[in-house]
């Protein structure tokens, strides 16, 4: 079981890092979606993984598994839905105000090609 | 320390409450710097009152402390701000730091009063008594620091609100030039002197000036004297315009006079002056201090004084005469005896005095004819017989004529002059000395001859005439002083060796001279009288002379000091653009490679312990899900460029991970990982509606194939550090051990995770739903600088590019989500009351509320419902906020540390017995700022897509059969 969960996380970090060094807005938020799904999982799994003990306090029952990751874990997913809709909401502008939803800043790379000569 | 310094009772004066504390006095001016900006609607009168009484204030709060002074005692307070770093928060008050603290606030006032009567209208006054108070609080600060780290802390402080003042008339290029001039400058020296002081702070083992102050032999000893020594001269040198680095303060003036009045009198360039005043004890004496502090003051006198005298504008002149004048007390700080302290304290007053009343003279000027430039003007004398008096007067003693103050101390700087022994030559100080002298008198007489003599003329670009008192009172009040004190020495005469006894610390005996107007005939007189008679005479060919000069080539130091600034950002831009070419995708590569390959070091370096855990047993249905979370993954490297159809495959991503949650007993997370699921899909799809739908090839094969060999190996990594990660347990005994025993006794609810968050981290979560808040505020604020920006003619304008549906509000699901709603707000208001005890919470339950308000959106058309949006988002986000924080604020009240929950039980019949825990108060905070961030944020995407050409529909439904006619028919009928 530790290594199918091991395993999704490397193929969604995998997936994350392609995506993020896509040349177009879009699949970049993608991949950071990515990215936050197998950071998440791996903040969660450092609880370890245990099946059907939920953190829910049962009198008689004495095996939890541990509250504390999935605590932060939660926040951590509101969290990363404000960060990703600002930065949909930033590439939007920039799409919007340039008609151009390139990441990278071709004005510096012609900057770069001056200063080289 | 404090212990240290009450040890050191010698020292020490009890702060029993008779004077005012040191503290009020450094903090006065910084937080009287928020009055004038406040005060500024209330009228300029009001504006300049309110700064005047701030300084009068700490003037006299200083002055309270003046028995103390002249009793002997050196006045101390302090407390251990940092003091890990040797950062002690320590103020002192003794006669050297008096008199500094004295002539800033002293001169400050009269500036102030100066400054509200030179203002024009058009100036915000605000803003300027702001700065110009701030940078007194600095001034202040650095005189009466006990710790040289504070001391430093004011010493750049001075530098900012100095850029600040310099550059206060922003419109003027000149302005702007000359406060970055002086800023990098002055900052560049700063940065040195932090070095030097550094430095010797380590020698000594204290960054205490009165321990410092008292290890003069170990500071001399030490092999890293001379650097520290250099160091710290640089940021005095600096500060105080020495030469090399003169240059930066005639650039400066081009800021308001009563600016170069008070940073060029009394206050910014003495800073230099003060701190080489304050590390005399233990830095001179050498002949590496003697070599450097004399032969920088005495070129940059003599330069100084001859550049003065071609300058035409009158505050370029008075400035390289400052320049001049501060080379004059550095010279006789570097010759290093008791009689050189003694006549460079008695300068130090002298010059604030005359040049003080000179600067604000030239501003009347400025002021009333128009212009400042010498060859402009002449003939004042009789159109503003008030301004030529103290013009007059202030120049004369700056020459050096008896009966006014600036003889006296010129008259013993020459003294000291003809003994000092520079190079083995006995006569270079005293000539140069005697040829500076003559330059200074050669300018104040030309300053009195061109300006204020001769012809009355025709062509002043404005008709001059005496101003109103404001602006002339206080020059002549410095005036007043210039005269007393050159009539009567004998007045100041204990108080200026007081000072310089302080200043040179006990190293050695003050001699037993007297400030007096007639010596006998010594050597100084002579040259004294060579200086005068030298400079009339230079005044008698000074057309020639200027010919001369104008002729002669000579660097400009601007220029230079342009051309080496240029060089260097040039070399920085070479650097910069080498690295950063704009190519995010590359910093990601790069960023991504150098993880990978540190992250590989220290695996193939370190050693990997044994197993402690077993793996567990793959079950088909876990198979099943990973697999289908693998092939939605890899789907969508292959399907990314269709945006819609890979929307679809996170989705999956997305949901499986929600019921990897469930499976791994998480089901607070998973509930909290599918509501955003949907709230995310909904937001991209929102920004789909504007962005194109596919994204294009561009990249090559190569391309793609090494940014898929870094995914693969950073997957790889990760994988492997997880595996590894999952078979180990990190802590015997996890932190949550305490949660999982205390969280029913102690928090009142049976679901952990919950009281975590609410309660055992409250503090953390309370934290977060702030940042989320933000983000949505943010987004807000970015979507209204869209909309009202050049975008919104093209938003409105937008043509679909695809085909609409014709029904776009269809009858079906505007019923069914207006249906769903009550059962959507029920679920969610149980989701948030079970939270407690059972999986739920705030911010699930949030999640949930906003996705049937989302509905209603979606179903109805946007203007539908936002009409029908009782409360704003922002508000409810401040409420949530509120509501938590007076939630945790609330358990003060009962005596108990922030966010202490309380809870008890209750039964009101017929129902069973429940739970009230004022942590449910706290959870809708979070449930409220949840839902206010969620719908923000959506609502702020929907903005965007309302256009011109579709109109603003009032009705739910576009098809309504319980609408007789079409709504433009009804309205006509309406209207009728």
């Amino acid at each position: 079981m530790e290594l199918l969960v091991a395993t999704a996380i490397g193929i969604l970090t995998a997936g994350g890092i392609y995506l993020v060094l896509r040349l177009r807005t879009f699949p970049v938020i993608l991949g950071v979606s990515l990215l936050t799904y197998a950071v998440n999982v791996f903040l969660f799994a450092s609880g370890r993984l245990t099946i059907g003990a939920s953190p829910i306090l049962i009198d008689g029952v004495e095996t939890y598994t541990d509250p504390l990751p999935q605590a932060l874990v939660l926040t951590a997913i509101v969290i990363s839905f404000g960060m990703t809709a600002v930065v949909v909401m930033i590439a939007l502008g920039a799409y919007l105000g340039s008609n151009d939803d390139h990441v990278d800043d071709p004005d510096d790379a012609a900057l770069a090609a001056e200063d080289a000569k | 320390m404090r212990g240290e310094l009450s040890s050191d009772s010698k020292h020490l004066a009890p702060t029993n409450g008779k004077f005012v504390s040191l503290f009020i006095i450094v903090a006065l001016p910084f937080l009287g710097a928020l009055l004038p900006g406040l005060m500024n609607p209330a009228g300029r009168q009001a504006c300049g009152g309110v700064t005047f009484m701030v300084s009068l204030t700490a003037f006299i709060g200083l002055m309270t402390n003046a028995p103390a002074v002249f009793a002997g005692e050196v006045v101390q307070v302090g407390f251990n701000w940092i003091p890990s770093l040797g950062l002690n928060f320590t103020l002192m008050l003794d006669p050297l730091g008096f008199f500094f603290a004295g002539l800033i606030l002293g001169v400050g006032l009269l500036i102030i009063a100066y400054a509200r009567h030179y203002l024009a209208r058009s100036d915000n006054m605000g803003e300027f008594f702001t700065y110009l108070l701030l940078f007194q609080g600095a001034m202040v600060g650095i005189v009466l620091s006990d710790n040289i780290l504070l001391l430093l802390i004011f010493w750049e402080l001075t530098s900012l609100s100095s850029f600040l003042l310099i550059g206060y008339w922003k419109h003027l290029p000149e302005g702007r030039q000359g406060a970055r001039m002086a800023l990098t400058v002055t900052g560049m020296g700063g940065l040195a002197m932090i070095g030097g002081m550094l430095i010797l702070g380590q020698i000594v083992g204290s960054y205490d000036l009165s321990v410092i102050l008292e290890n003069r032999e170990l500071i001399q000893a030490d092999p890293l004297y001379v650097p520290a020594l250099i160091l710290i001269l640089l940021g005095c040198f600096t500060k105080s315009a020495q030469f090399p680095f003169h240059f930066w303060l005639p650039h400066a003036m081009a800021a308001p006079t009563p600016v170069s009045a008070y940073l060029h009198s009394a206050t910014m360039v003495k800073a230099g002056i003060f701190l080489m005043a304050r590390m005399w004890p233990v830095l001179s004496g050498t002949p590496e201090w003697f070599v450097i502090v004399t032969g920088a003051g005495l070129i940059t006198m003599v330069l100084g004084a001859v550049i003065a005298l071609f300058k035409h504008d009158l505050k370029a002149l008075l400035a390289f005469s400052t320049v001049s004048h501060l080379g004059l007390i550095t010279m006789l700080l570097g010759t290093g005896t008791a009689f050189g302290a003694l006549a460079a304290m008695f300068h130090i007053l002298n010059h604030a005095t005359f040049k003080a009343a000179l600067f604000m003279s030239a501003g009347i000027i400025d002021h009333e004819a128009h212009t400042r430039d010498i060859r402009r003007l002449g003939g004042l004398r009789t159109l503003m017989p008030i301004t030529f008096v103290i013009a007059t007067i202030g120049a004369l003693s700056m020459a050096g004529i008896p009966f006014l103050n600036g003889f006296l101390s010129k008259e013993m700087m020459l003294e000291e002059a003809y003994h000092t022994v520079l190079f083995d030559n006995h006569w270079l100080v005293p000539a140069l000395a005697v040829f500076g002298s003559l330059f200074s008198a050669a300018y104040c007489f030309r300053l009195i001859k061109h300006t204020f003599l001769g012809p009355v003329r025709h062509d002043y670009p404005s008709k001059p005439h005496d101003p109103p008192f404001g602006l002339w009172l206080p020059p002549a009040f410095l005036i007043v002083l210039v005269v007393g004190i050159g009539v009567a020495p004998f007045l100041v005469e204990p108080f200026v060796k007081l000072v310089a006894s302080a200043m040179i610390g006990g190293v050695y005996e003050m001699p037993d001279v007297h400030f007096k107007i007639w010596h006998g005939l010594v050597p100084a007189l002579y040259m004294s009288i060579a200086a005068v008679v030298g400079g009339l005479v230079v005044l008698a060919i000074y057309r020639p002379l200027l010919s001369a000069w104008d002729a002669a080539p000579r660097p400009e130091a601007k220029v230079i000091f342009e051309g080496l600034i240029e060089a260097v950002v040039a070399i920085a831009r070479r650097i910069i653009h080498s690295m950063h070419d704009g190519a995010f995708t590359r910093y990601a590569a790069i960023m991504t490679i150098t993880v990978i390959a540190v992250g590989y070091h220290a695996w193939s370096t370190g050693a990997v312990g044994e197993a402690t855990r077993t793996m567990q047993p793959v079950t088909p249905i876990a198979v099943a899900g990973w697999l289908m979370l693998v092939t939605a993954t890899a789907a969508m490297m292959f399907l990314h460029r269709n945006r819609l159809l890979s929307l679809i495959l996170i989705g999956i991503v997305g949901l499986m991970v929600s019921v990897g949650f469930v499976f791994f007993s998480a089901p607070d997370l998973a509930m909290t990982q599918i509501t955003v699921e949907v709230v995310t899909i909904i937001l991209l799809l929102l920004a789909l509606n504007f962005l194109p739908n596919r994204t294009p090839k561009e990249s090559t094969v190569l391309r793609r194939t090494s940014d898929a060999v870094i995914a693969l190996a950073g997957g790889l990594a990760i994988t492997a550090l997880s595996y590894h990660y999952l078979l180990r347990v990190a802590v015997v005994t996890p932190l949550s051990e305490f949660h999982l025993a205390n969280s029913y006794k102690g928090g009142g609810g049976t679901n952990v995770v919950n009281v975590i968050l609410v309660d055992f981290r409250g503090f953390d979560t309370y934290g977060e739903i702030i940042v989320l808040g933000i983000a949505a505020l943010l987004i807000y604020a970015l979507t209204e600088a869209l909309l009202n920006g050049p975008v919104r003619a093209r938003l409105l304008n937008r043509k679909p590019d695809q085909p609409r549906a014709g029904d776009m509000h269809p009858m079906m699901m505007v019923v069914l989500t207006r249906v769903l709603m009550p059962v959507v707000m029920m679920v969610g208001f149980y989701i948030y009351l079970r939270g407690h005890n059972e999986p739920g919470g705030g911010f699930i339950a949030g999640l949930i509320v906003s996705i049937g308000v989302v509905m209603q959106y979606m179903a109805s058309g946007f203007s539908w419902a936002s009409a029908r949006l009782r409360y704003p988002y922002h508000g409810v986000i401040g409420a949530g906020v509120l509501i938590a924080g007076l939630t945790g604020i609330g358990s003060w009240f009962a005596g108990k540390p922030f966010m202490t929950t309380a809870f008890g039980y209750f039964r009101i019949p017929p129902f069973d017995k429940f739970e009230l825990a004022t942590a449910m108060a706290f959870d809708l905070g979070v449930f409220l700022a949840v839902v206010g961030a969620v719908m923000l944020s959506l609502e702020s995407f929907s903005r965007l897509a309302r256009r011109a050409h579709m109109p603003e529909v009032d009705e739910p439904m576009d098809i309504d059969p319980s609408r007789d006619e079409q709504p433009a028919d009804d309205a006509a009928k309406r209207g009728a």
